[in-house]
């Protein structure tokens, strides 16, 4: 009995020190979350955001009220003053018949984003609807070996999204799979360096929609014979062709100018030419291979958009490009929606990669 | 024709004339010659040098900055490549780099990315490839154990502080058995109470292990501390071998041992006499 109650009274002197020792570091750590710091790290940023945003507004309004002037005076001079005062009634009146075209407000594309989410749930909902009702006649037709009824209906946004992420990861890959060990190879051997650099040199800057063009050729033989899609195939492949440059010239660079130690070490350890690149090589490059593979995958999403927007494959290229065409009178702010959604899984792909960058490499300092 | 006056010349020449017994010498530089081209014509940094490491012995060597020391190592060690004469060990002629020449950098040059484990056992792996992997890592954990880093075995490489990283440096030059051990100013980069810790653990590995090894350094006390015999190159080019001093310190020798010998400070006074002609 008397042994619990000490036992006890350890504890208790044990749970005291605890927590002193976590109030002491409370004590250290909120001199940090002083007001300056807040105020660099939340406040200036929010209101940058809400400066940006009240920018934008007032030039969507400028921009508004020229485009509703000029449709103003047009119906002037063109049919009278009855039309004018018209025109003006119906733009008041805030009717979508008669609304001009033009930059959309942050109001306007809010609304927008709103309408593409309920446009999702409900395409979902109705993707949901089709397979439980068509559930019990595709079994029927699976087990007499036809193809089953699949859903045609038009994508939402998000499925656009999902599609330009695959077709993105593609043609990221498929840069990885060239550039790695292409570069790696490069970069062993001076002179394959040099045989190789103009070829590098001449095809970087080369535009993506005449890769796409030169790939639209190739795929488009080859693919003759298949009644498969081949847009997908056609974007991807464009798109690792596109973006792989960055990753390739990293590579050669990084392999090619291992710091002299290391080399010395492995010469007089007489690694074998296997152990070399793996042990040796590789590991020392991967902070620049990785440099090089992060402006990959920045450079496949930027031209993602371009390419989806020619080859005519589903996505957020297509996306805009038929919201352009289409010219609704909430066209204009689907677009900058598509453009903000773009924006920010860019950002976000980059950080993907900047942490896995950090998570391999030997070098921590990698930052933005 | 003239080559071969040449090579007369230097042959008695040899090592201020002493000859050893060919079954006790370990390293061998006859003749040996270092050319770059330049634009302006060769720049000649070593000629006519001769120099007989014995087994079992420690040499060091010492002369002004820029007089080819590093190079004369680099050409032992295989990765600097010979002009004229050469280099044997136990007789027959070096070809390249080789795990028989262990190398102890100016900069530790450990891979950042592997732990001071991983680090000694990648010489370990070649040397040993039959001995099991248990077996190997005990080589390795010896090895750290004897240069004092029990605790970080599995520290990154990039984790350890400068003296750390040396350590790790000399455990894998030992831990592939090397016949002749190469250290490139070791500890130039160190601190000097680091560079004092680092001697005695080197001397004090060297003691058990016996392995002949030639050292550069700048510090005349490093040079007599370690040493058996200090050798010192002329200043270039055309460097060579200049003076030979032997250390008759008794081993295992203490820091305070030799310093407080009588002979001490004959010794250095020799050396800084030569340094500054």
């Amino acid at each position: 009995m008397k042994q619990s109650i000490t036992a006890t009274k350890v504890n208790d002197i044990k749970w005291m020190g605890v927590v002193k020792s976590l109030l002491s570091k409370l004590k250290v750590k909120t001199p940090k979350l002083e007001f300056k710091s807040v105020f660099k790290k939340i406040i200036v940023p929010i209101i940058s955001i809400l400066l940006f945003i009240g920018v934008w507004h007032m030039g969507a309004k400028a921009l508004y009220n020229i485009e509703a002037d000029y449709k103003i005076q047009k119906a002037l001079t063109d049919q009278g003053q009855e039309a004018a005062d018209a025109m003006e009634a119906c733009i008041l009146s805030g009717d979508i018949s008669c609304q001009p075209n033009t930059l959309p407000s942050p109001g306007q594309v809010w609304e927008s984003f709103n309408t593409l989410i309920a446009d999702h749930k409900k395409i979902s909902a109705d993707k949901l609807e089709f397979k439980e009702k068509t559930a019990a006649i595709n079994e029927k037709r699976v087990a007499e070996g036809k193809d089953p009824i699949t859903y045609t209906g038009r994508p939402s946004f998000v499925d656009q999204i999902f599609t330009s992420l695959e077709t993105v990861f593609a043609g990221f890959l498929l840069a990885l799979v060239i550039a790695v060990p292409i570069g790696i190879i490069i970069g062993l051997s001076e002179t394959l360096r040099n045989s190789f650099n103009w070829l590098i040199q001449v095809f970087k800057p080369v535009s993506p929609v005449v890769w796409l063009l030169l790939v639209f050729m190739i795929v488009k033989t080859m693919t003759k014979d298949s009644n498969q899609d081949s847009a997908f195939i056609i974007s991807f492949i464009s798109v690792g062709l596109c973006s792989m440059w960055a990753t390739l010239v990293n590579t050669a660079m990084g392999v090619s100018s291992v710091d002299k130690d290391y080399i010395n070490v492995a010469k007089v350890l007489k690694l074998g030419p296997f152990q070399k690149v793996f042990k040796v090589i590789l590991p020392s490059s991967l902070p620049l291979i990785f440099t090089g593979l992060r402006i990959t995958l920045s450079v496949a999403w930027m031209v993602l958009i371009a390419i989806e927007l020619l080859a005519q494959s589903p996505g957020l290229g297509s996306f805009v490009w038929e919201e352009f065409q289409n010219g609704a009178n909430d066209s204009n702010s689907k677009i900058i929606v598509a453009m903000f959604i773009i924006g920010i899984i860019g950002f976000l792909l980059d950080r993907i990669m900047l942490m896995v960058q950090n998570m391999v490499s030997f070098n921590k300092n990698a930052t933005a | 024709m003239e080559m071969q006056i040449e090579n007369k010349t230097s042959t008695i020449s040899h090592e201020n004339g002493i000859v050893y017994p060919s079954d006790k010498i370990m390293l061998d530089l006859k003749d040996l010659k270092k050319v770059y081209p330049t634009p302006k014509g060769d720049y000649v940094v070593l000629e006519h040098l001769n120099l007989q490491i014995l087994k079992e012995e420690f040499v060091t060597i010492i002369g002004h900055s820029g007089c080819g020391k590093t190079t004369m190592l680099s050409m032992i060690a295989g990765l600097n490549s010979i002009s004229g004469g050469n280099i044997a060990v136990l007789g027959s002629a070096i070809k390249g780099p080789g795990p028989d020449r262990g190398v102890i950098f100016q900069s530790p040059s450990l891979m950042p990315w592997m732990t001071a484990l991983q680090n000694v056992l990648l010489g370990v792996n070649r040397v040993f490839p039959h001995a099991s992997k248990s077996q190997q890592k005990d080589i390795a954990k010896y090895y750290l154990h004897k240069v004092g880093l029990d605790g970080a075995f599995n520290k990154k490489a990039s984790e350890l502080s400068q003296g750390m990283q040396q350590r790790v440096g000399i455990a894998r030059a030992f831990a592939i058995k090397p016949k002749v051990l190469l250290l490139d100013e070791p500890f130039g980069m160190l601190d000097s109470l680091t560079r004092g810790e680092l001697q005695d653990i080197l001397i004090e590995i060297w003691n058990k292990e016996k392995i002949t090894a030639v050292m550069i350094t700048h510090d005349v006390d490093e040079a007599i501390f370690l040493a058996d015999r200090v050798v010192m190159m002329t200043s270039g080019p055309r460097a060579k071998i200049g003076d030979v001093l032997n250390i008759d310190f008794e081993r295992p020798r203490t820091r305070k041992a030799v310093l407080e010998h009588s002979d001490y400070y004959k010794y250095r006074k020799h050396l800084i006499d030569f340094l500054e002609h």
